[in-house]
């Protein structure tokens, strides 16, 4: 009954409801990836300064052994996800377009490639510094999609306290069923991770929030929750983007998290499904993070798949992998289709903060004809920060930054909702998007 | 399946798109208006489709000439042109010369949308700037009403009076359910409003037809259901007030909702969403505006009908409006009244 109370009373404002898309994926369990002869692992996979690479060409390395170590605080660990032999150090086309220095491995096929068991220090006696540090051996990220060093969250700044343990487990991007698929399948993994770090964090209650097409994870996580643990599961209407850290704080806790604070200011600390799981693995048996789990779906896909692929993989591979692409594909993004980047070329390698492959064809990712902005006002019923999407597009297209700056553009989390509510097709989102961008760089320059 | 890669586009995320566009917004209301157009001309006859026919060539011709030549195209097919030539054809008298009907709606485009940039960017309603100026600059002949019951075929010899010529009017006139009320104390029934069996333009007539219509428009989530909503409330709450202070000499509420082209004007003008305000409080302020302005126009002022009027001066008033209902950015104070926060 509290639930379904729950339903009427907590959400979040506005936002938009593009149609799932999930049904061809979301009931085919998560397959591994075989392992292909070459891997191409970009340095910069984490949000922060990229890491720093600990090998030669020529080396030998092992899968799960560090390749790159973190450069600074706001930095991670890289290892590599196969056996073999370096191959190369250098620039390498990535997801955005353009290159990046990268580590070239070539996998040895005659290796097992099988990951055995190392022990972890127990994590009961550890402390909050102890996690922090193990985490970014791990070489975590968030694994949403913004790819943030895990470890940084839980360095807490003395004096504050973490309540609240929430896991998202919204996934609210059409088409994506990766994280779905992990709840379903180890939600025993997930629920280890969870009481790790809520031990370690010494939270108060821990709070799964699941969106209502997801039944079957709900039923599992439920399952295999004890009466005695604090942790629940917290059923959400479904909505874009309720996995948006802040729309799910507000939808399960019903608090806003104050413009400019951080979550950890409300004592709420939120890590991705996926995040949790590799935490658990890591202290579990000591596998950093070298795979992750992705869904290849959309229109240009044969058949789509939820798989476990090894980092470094090309794309073209994994696409090969579920039968290769339509004749009439014409786009492929890396991520959701609302807020992913869209890739020139199949070579670019599954990164760690890959959380979907997608192959669109004309007809479904249709660019509707331009009209000019008729003030209909569906772009502030879309914008959940409560935004005006249509002044911040006016304002991008003639670069006028500074009044943007007053407009609160710094707000915006790009989410798309504004572009997928307008009726007359302008992209602005988009538009935002490339200000944002303008702003950072002048202030780059500035400095 | 290709062997080779196709050729990739990268046009950035979002690359899912809800359905509706603008233009289809456009068509929507035009099918809406069908209806009540249909059945107005055949209560007053062949003239009235030439007017409404006029209007129509007048907008599509502004259109087209004041238009950049690159697109012209793309502006005539977007169909905005189309529902103000229809919108104004609505409101002007059956019996209204041609070249009237041609000239107001020509100017509604070019004074009223085009001389602002086109669609999008004009501060009042273009179908209301063109009635506007022909009620100023033809006042006899935007004011003469012909009765019903003439026949379909029936063709006002006005209607067919030489550009720049007035041309001659039927001996039989007759008012205007307003212009009964006002001129002469004297009421209509309410089914005679709503059926449409009274004197006035073809948008006037039939009430109930441009009621269903808006109904429909506003189920497909065309038009913000709160500004019809806000002003037929505000109508029948403030001609409510002035009614039971003395019922006599006011009109009943219902009167007030049934007569004149408040259902045109709320449903069809009011919710133009190009001067209309951006936010649902602003919808609001907005509709109670128009709805105490259009009775106080037809009870105190000059005119018997007050509702293009209404809509033009709230239109003027939108940007004010805009900029006192920004919505409260999330994460930001609210006001201590509405703050139902939970803690978890």
């Amino acid at each position: 009954m509290s639930n379904l109370a729950h339903l009427f009373l907590r959400g979040f404002q506005h936002g938009v409801h593009p149609p799932e898309h999930k049904g061809r994926t979301a009931s085919l369990p998560i397959q591994r990836m075989p392992f292909m002869d070459r891997y191409v692992l970009p340095l910069h996979q984490n949000l922060g300064a990229p890491p720093r690479p600990l090998v030669r060409v020529g080396d030998r390395v092992l899968r799960g052994q560090p390749i790159a170590e973190p450069t600074a605080f706001f930095s991670t660990t890289l290892h590599s996800p196969v056996t073999g032999w370096v191959r190369a150090l250098g620039s390498r086309r990535v997801a955005g377009g353009g290159f990046e220095p990268a580590i070239e491995i070539e996998a040895d096929p005659y290796a097992t490639q099988r990951l055995d068991p190392q022990p972890r220090p127990d994590w009961r006696h550890m402390s909050l510094d102890q996690l922090v540090t193990e985490v970014q051996r791990a070489g975590i990220v968030g694994m949403g999609g913004a790819a943030f060093p895990a470890h940084v969250k839980y360095a807490l700044p003395d004096g504050q306290h973490i309540r609240y343990l929430l896991i998202n487990g919204a996934e609210c991007e059409p088409y994506l069923t990766n994280d779905h698929r992990l709840m379903v399948e180890r939600p025993q993994a997930l629920l280890r991770g969870i009481e790790i770090l809520h031990h370690l964090l010494g939270a108060e209650q821990s709070v799964i929030g699941v969106e209502l097409n997801k039944a079957d994870a709900i039923y599992e996580l439920r399952r295999h929750i004890h009466a005695d643990q604090p942790i629940r599961v917290q059923s959400l209407r479904v909505k874009y983007p309720q996995g948006a850290e802040k729309m799910l704080i507000k939808a399960v806790f019903d608090q806003e998290v104050p413009s400019g604070q951080l979550p950890r200011d409300l004592g709420i600390l939120v890590n991705n499904v996926a995040t949790v799981v590799a935490i658990a693995d890591w202290f579990e048996r000591g596998q950093p993070l070298i795979d992750r789990p992705l869904t290849v779906s959309g229109g240009g896909v044969a058949s789509p798949a939820n798989l476990l692929v090894p980092l470094g993989t090309p794309v073209r591979e994994v696409l090969r992998m579920c039968g290769g692409l339509r004749e009439d594909t014409v786009e492929v993004v890396m991520g959701g289709p609302m807020m992913g980047t869209p890739i020139p070329s199949l070579d670019a390698p599954v990164l760690k903060g890959t959380s979907g492959i997608l192959a669109f064809t004309a007809q479904e990712a249709a660019r509707p004809p331009e009209y000019p902005c008729i003030r209909c006002g569906r772009c502030l019923e879309a914008c959940p920060y409560f935004l005006n999407p249509s002044k911040l597009a006016r304002l991008a297209r003639v670069r006028l930054f500074e009044e943007m700056k007053g407009a609160r553009v710094a707000e915006c989390v790009e989410c798309g909702s504004c572009t997928y509510a307008c009726p007359s097709g302008i992209p602005i989102v988009q538009l935002i998007r490339g200000a944002k961008a303008d702003i950072r760089r002048r202030k780059g320059k500035s400095q | 399946m290709t062997q080779r890669d196709p050729r990739l586009r990268v046009l950035p995320s979002p690359l899912l798109k809800q359905r509706m566009t603008s233009a289809q917004v456009m068509r929507d209301v035009i099918y809406a208006l069908v209806p009540a157009t249909l059945v107005g001309i055949g209560l007053f006859g062949l003239g009235a489709l030439l007017v409404v026919l006029a209007s129509l060539a007048g907008a599509l011709f502004s259109e087209y000439l004041f238009s950049p030549p690159a697109e012209r195209r793309a502006r005539i097919e977007d169909g905005s042109a189309i529902l103000t030539g229809l919108l104004l054809g609505l409101t002007l008298p059956p019996a209204l010369p041609l070249w009237m009907a041609f000239l107001g709606s020509a100017v509604a485009l070019g004074l009223g949308k085009l001389m602002w940039g086109g669609l999008g960017h004009n501060p009042f309603n273009p179908a209301l700037v063109g009635r506007a100026f022909l009620l100023a600059t033809f006042p006899t002949a935007m004011t003469t009403w012909s009765p019903q019951g003439g026949g379909l075929l029936t063709v006002h010899p006005a209607n067919l009076a030489l550009p720049f010529l007035r041309g001659d009017y039927d001996a039989v006139t007759a008012a205007t359910p307003l212009g009964l009320m006002k001129f002469q104390h004297q009421g209509t029934g309410l089914w005679d409003l709503l059926l449409g069996n009274t004197a006035g333009s073809l948008g006037e007539t039939s009430a109930l037809l441009l009621l269903l219509g808006g109904v429909y428009l506003i189920l497909r989530r065309d038009i913000d259901w709160r500004i019809p909503a806000g002003i037929l409330l505000s109508v029948a709450v403030f001609a409510g007030v002035l009614w039971l202070i003395n019922s006599a000499r006011f009109p009943n509420p219902l009167f007030a909702l049934g007569s004149g082209g408040l259902i045109l004007g709320a449903f069809y003008m009011a919710t133009d969403p190009v001067t209309s305000p951006l936010t649902p409080r602003g919808a609001w302020i907005f509709a109670a505006g128009i709805g105490l302005l259009v009775v106080l126009i037809r009870v105190f002022g000059g005119f018997p009908e007050g509702v293009m009027y209404a809509i033009l001066l709230m239109n003027a008033a939108t940007p004010l409006i805009d900029r006192v209902t920004q919505p409260r950015l999330f994460g930001t104070p609210r006001s201590p009244l509405f703050d139902r926060s939970k803690r978890p």
